[in-house]
Order: C-alpha cells, then structure tokens, then sequence
C-alpha cells in the first residue's frame, strides 16, 4: 500500500514536470530559453515518472528496463541538448530582442583573434 | 490584450483539466496518459510552427523524451514488459536523429 503511494507520487511529480516544460516550449520567445526550459523540465519530469513505475513494479524485468531507460535519458538528453544549442549558435540564429549578454559569441570572437595573432 | 490571452488560455487548460479528470470516467492511468499526451500535442504544435529549424529539432528531441514516459505508463497499464522495449530503441533512434540534424545544422556533413 505504502508502495504504491510513493509510486503514484513520483509519477504525478514527473507528470507535472512534463507539463510545466511543454509550457516553458510553447511560451518562451527565443530558441535558447526554449532549450533550457524543455531539456531540464523534460529530462527530470521522465526520469521521475520511470523511477514511479520502477517503485511501482519492484525489481522484475520490466523494473530493470525502466531503470536501464532511467540511466539513458540521463546519459543522452543534455548531450543532445548540448549539440543542438552549439549547432544553433553556429548556424547564426538570433537571440531574441530583450536578452542583453551573449558571452558564448564574445568567448569566440577572443578565440578567432587569439589564432589570428599567434598565427 | 496579454490578459485576455492569458485568460484564454486558463479557461481552456481549465477545462480540459476538469473534463479529464472529473467527467471522463475511466482508471487513473488512462486520465495521466491523457496529460502526457496532451503534452505530445503541444509539442508537436511547435515541430510545425516554430520559426527556426532549431526549434523543430528540438522540439522532435523532447518529443523523444516525452513518449518514453506514455510508454511506460501504457505498459504499466496494460501489465506487460514489451513496451519498455519499444521506449528503449525509440530513445536510442532519437538520440541519434537529433545528433544528425546537430550536424546537418551545423553545415557540416554527416561523414565529417
């Protein structure tokens, strides 16, 4: 009984979690508060929602594949999130108006200068 | 103008929510994968509006992301091992897609 509280808490946790991210991607204005919003939320929401079923299952098959799929998301997603956002930043998409640093494209710009001295 | 669109958009989650929750009769599983794919919804509303390629691979990563927890509720529901397997290779093929349109996005090409 005490198990199966838990596991529908974790899993009413992790839903929320879901929820508020999808929120944060529909309504943010710019491609990277998007990914920040999206990746986090959505990254934690389901590896909470697994670990509730995990609780909810025990230590069978189907619990040691949630696991397996817990370790997973936590491995791939920011990797993912990670290229995504460097690749964006390349490709020349702007931030949107309101933001007021953006120290990555200065960090750059040192970098390009600091090889063209050297050079 | 905000506020009215605020309001509208609290109106109408409100009411899905109370539709969802209060007047669909059915187990509490099927009401949470209700949400989640409400969730999916929303998602796939920003694969076909948002302005930047960035913002479509993205939001196909997250939708990755977001189908392995309905598919983990779906097989709790149902009682059956099987569906983790199907979560498993559809996070590993999503993994991989979204490093591809990395690159592609990039300008690079894939055998670089």
């Amino acid at each position: 009984m005490i198990r199966h509280t838990i596991g529908m808490a974790f899993i009413w946790l992790g839903m929320l979690f879901n929820f508020f991210g999808v929120l944060g991607l529909l309504r943010l204005p710019d491609v990277y508060s998007r990914l920040q919003a999206a990746t986090k939320c959505i990254t934690f929401g389901s590896a909470g929602l697994l670990f509730g079923v995990f609780v909810l299952k025990g230590f069978t098959s189907f619990g040691f594949k949630v696991l397996l799929a817990i370790a997973f998301i936590f491995l791939t997603a920011p990797i993912s999130a990670h290229a995504i956002a460097r690749a964006a930043h390349r490709s020349r998409i702007p931030l949107c108006p309101e933001s007021v640093v953006d120290l990555y494209e200065a960090d750059h710009e040192l970098k390009e200068e600091g090889r063209h001295a050297s050079s | 103008m905000r506020i009215l669109r605020w309001l509208a958009g609290s109106i109408v989650l409100g009411a899905l929510a109370v539709l969802n929750f209060f007047v669909f009769d059915g187990p509490l599983l099927v009401k949470l994968i209700n949400v989640s794919l409400f969730s999916a919804l929303v998602v796939l509303y920003r694969v076909v509006r948002g302005p930047s390629p960035a913002d479509r691979v993205i939001a196909l990563d997250i939708l990755g992301i977001l189908i392995i927890g309905v598919l983990a509720l779906l097989g709790l529901y149902y009682d059956q091992g099987f569906f983790m397997d199907i979560a498993l290779i559809w996070a590993l093929l999503s993994f991989v897609a979204a490093l591809a349109f990395a690159k592609i996005l990039e300008g690079r090409r894939l055998d670089d």
